[in-house]
């Protein structure tokens, strides 16, 4: 895969990734041993024919190959980029094991890329209407995929999103320098043209109840509405002027353009020397956009060591090419202000890790000494919440955790007309695990509503395209 | 997109807008309100929701022109659209019925208190009414609170309307001569601060509805949280409206100034240049 240049890619909001020449795709594709037994697909959550459409990009067939990745997975051009590769189809791969896997991601953009140089995108064919009515709430990666293998089927469906974008945390969360925006819309359209209905600025619990969308017809509701509420740490000065939630910042630049203004009218602060506390994706995606906002300095402050940190490998391996520096074993204590309340530095302890614990993991420990950082703005990226206002709505909806819906792998939950899938029931996790779950609610639906008496837990089971090519 | 039906400038500055929104208007309670977005450009910003109709589906809003968002929104007229609006948004006011209500309203956080009054007085409460402002011209909706007030009380800085004063003065007095179980505080921070630390002695419960700067409005972002007795809170999910005895005042004060440079400088670009597009008319 090709990278732009740090220097020049850190000073703005373009893509940083290339992406593969069709010589080079070529090149994945014919090192593919395409294996009897793919091991790369059990590592897939939504099961794509990995070795079939790797195959359709050696004859050259990209659009073929598109075709078959269709056929799994609604959101291609979205999952060739974002997706942990390195931990699914990549990690599995057999060539692995010796040397390099075949770059799975890498090909799956570039055959997504390749059909939008062309400038058309192929419509499958839906199936006729049914006459069922499904509403979906949250148009981020598990209500999309819901919505648009719903649609194939025939069914008459209505996305409901509570901003003013459909998109969710392709939209809100993930930067235009990793995802770029119009990729999101192309997809979104997509959607669209199965005949998906996407109604934007309605807050589903209290626009609507689902109570009222019951009685308007609606069959059953599907809830993905995602982890996006910020966690802090409950450390004094966190409330300073110049300390951003992650989810805040990221919002403000992504969604509000804030990197724009006085263009675009939201604001958002740009500072010197910034700290991002966290080890995550959101962490990295927080210290890269503070970079390009004009940070001179920018550190990440994680409590573990890098080998502990939840991130992808390639972003922080990007970070470190655009000069982030990294503080670990460190946890902040304390973020300090000047008189007029803006912050000033943030004071962390040493940690170590400890022996590990029946459970395996080693957890930091403090060693007693402490250190100070002079910062401007200090962006907290320590993980998300379940977003609360549609949860908190629903009476009798069994809840786990901070507010986590309880949901089966099928997406049902314990009341008969709503299933659940994505970060709502799991927790923060990635955009392909939100699709697999939406994948597998998507069937559980139909069945429901086909009157298939219970659906079976199962693994998932591609929608079959009713493509004619 | 969101038509405006009617717009009306009710007092220097500040504009009142009746806007077309079945959906909302058909869930909207008092205390409750609206993010809004002009157009594509726009930032979003909460408004509270001043009076509904469900029958006609619409929502009142009222805003004072301060910023660049309010002051393009001045310059809608009826028949224009406003591209986004979500909601209705934040915890209802509790209505019940308290015995007798303290309603004090500063400037245009009156208006907010209108859909509160008309609540508390439908639940069977008494309610004194005191409405404050620096001068007779801004006071907003005077003639809609007599409809329901028990009691009116009018001070203005100047003097120029009912008594020359702050509207904490008035308070202290009614507290005295009254037994007064719930004061309900709504307009300028330093105006709910003054009525919080007035009443705290007496043990008089207080709710104050706040303002911080918001971005999405549904629990996802944090830009608008407030320390509510030492804990961080979401005014746009958790409040608006807080204990006023728990609010730390001086931490929201500071927030709210957070982006004072940018504001200016938005306006000014706004004031100046025109530069940027207002409407969005279809």
């Amino acid at each position: 895969m090709r990278f732009r240049n740090p220097e020049k890619r850190k000073k703005d909001f373009k893509e940083v990734s290339l992406g593969l020449t069709e010589k080079q795709a070529l090149k994945e594709a014919l090192s593919c041993l395409q294996c009897k037994k793919p091991r790369c697909i059990d590592g897939c959550p939504v099961e794509i024919d990995i070795p079939k459409f790797i195959s359709f990009v050696k004859e050259k067939d990209y659009l073929g190959g598109l075709r078959k990745i269709r056929e799994y997975n609604n959101l291609p051009s979205v999952c060739g980029r974002v997706c942990p590769q390195e931990t699914q189809c990549q990690g599995n791969c057999i060539k692995g094991k010796k040397g390099r896997p075949v770059a799975i991601g890498a090909l799956e953009r570039f055959v997504a890329d390749y059909e939008m140089v062309l400038g058309e995108t192929e419509t499958p064919e839906v199936q006729s209407a049914n006459g069922h009515k499904v509403a979906v709430i949250g148009s981020g990666p598990a209500g999309l995929t819901v919505a648009a293998d719903l649609a194939k089927l025939g069914y008459d469906i209505t996305v409901f999103e509570a901003l003013h974008e459909a998109g969710g945390v392709l939209l809100y969360g993930i930067p235009e320098f990793r995802l770029p925006k119009k990729i999101v819309q192309r997809e979104i359209e997509y959607v669209k043209r199965l005949g998906v209905k996407m109604i934007v600025n309605w807050v589903i619990g209290r626009t609507k109840t689902i109570d009222e969308l019951i009685e308007e017809g609606f069959e059953t509701i599907f809830i993905g509405v995602g982890a996006g509420a910020p966690r802090y740490l409950g450390i004094p000065g966190e409330n300073l002027n110049n300390v951003y939630f992650a989810s805040e910042f990221l919002t403000r630049v992504n969604l509000m353009k804030a990197h724009r203004f006085p263009l675009y009218d939201t604001p958002v602060k740009k500072a010197g020397r910034v700290a991002v506390v966290g080890g995550g994706n959101v962490a990295m995606d927080s210290a890269r956009t503070a970079l390009r906002l004009g940070a001179e300095e920018v550190s990440i402050i994680y409590r573990r060591t890098e080998t502990e940190m939840p991130s992808r490998h390639e972003e922080v391996e990007n970070a470190k090419e655009e000069g982030i520096t990294f503080h670990f074993l460190s946890n902040p204590k304390e973020i300090t202000g000047d008189d007029r309340g803006w912050v000033q530095s943030i004071r962390c302890e040493r940690m170590r890790l400890s022996e590990p614990d029946e459970s395996g993991r080693r957890r930091p420990e403090s060693t007693g000494e402490e250190f100070v950082i002079e910062v401007d703005q200090v962006i907290m990226a320590i993980g998300q919440r379940s977003n609360p206002i549609l949860v908190r709505s629903i009476s009798g909806l069994n809840l786990w955790g901070d507010g986590y819906i309880v949901a089966d792998r099928d997406g049902k939950t314990n009341l008969e007309r709503i299933f659940a899938g994505g970060d709502i029931t799991t927790g923060a996790a990635t955009v392909i695990s939100a699709m697999g779950a939406g994948k597998r609610a998507a069937r559980s639906i139909d069945n429901f509503i086909m009157g298939r008496g219970e659906p079976l837990s199962q693994p998932p089971e591609p929608v079959q395209s009713q493509s004619k090519h | 997109m969101f038509k405006i039906l009617e717009k009306h400038t009710i007092a220097p500055k500040v504009d009142m807008m009746v806007i077309d929104a079945p959906h909302i208007a058909g869930h909207a309670k008092a205390g409750n309100f609206v993010v809004l977005r002009i157009n594509e450009k726009g930032e979003r910003i909460p408004l509270t929701i001043a009076d509904s109709d469900k029958r006609k589906g619409t929502i009142t809003l009222l805003f004072q022109k301060v910023g660049k968002t309010t002051e393009a929104l001045g310059m809608l007229k009826p028949g224009n659209k406003i591209r986004d609006i979500a909601g209705p948004l934040g915890h209802a006011t509790p209505i019940e019925k308290f015995g007798h209500c303290v309603l004090v309203g500063g400037g245009i956080g009156s208006a907010t208190l209108y859909p509160i009054l008309k609540a508390l007085k439908d639940a069977g409460n008494k309610i004194t009414v005191i409405l404050g402002a620096r001068t007779k011209d801004l006071l907003v909706w005077e003639d809609k609170f007599r409809e329901y007030a028990d009691e009116m009380l009018i001070t203005t800085d100047d003097g120029s309307s009912g008594r020359k004063g702050f509207v904490t003065e008035a308070l202290k007095e009614t507290i005295e001569k009254k037994t007064v179980a719930v004061v309900i505080a709504v307009g300028p921070l330093r105006m709910m601060k003054a009525v919080s630390e007035l009443t705290k002695p007496y043990g008089v419960k207080t709710i104050v509805s706040l303002n911080p700067v918001m971005v999405e409005g549904t629990g996802m972002c944090g830009a608008c949280r407030v320390n509510i007795g030492g804990k961080t809170r979401f005014a746009c999910t958790d409040g608006p409206e807080f204990d006023g005895h728990e609010v730390d005042f001086k931490e929201l004060e500071n927030r709210l100034k957070f982006y004072k440079e940018e504001e200016a400088q938005a306006l000014h670009l706004f004031l100046t240049k025109k530069k940027i597009q207002v409407t969005s008319n279809e």
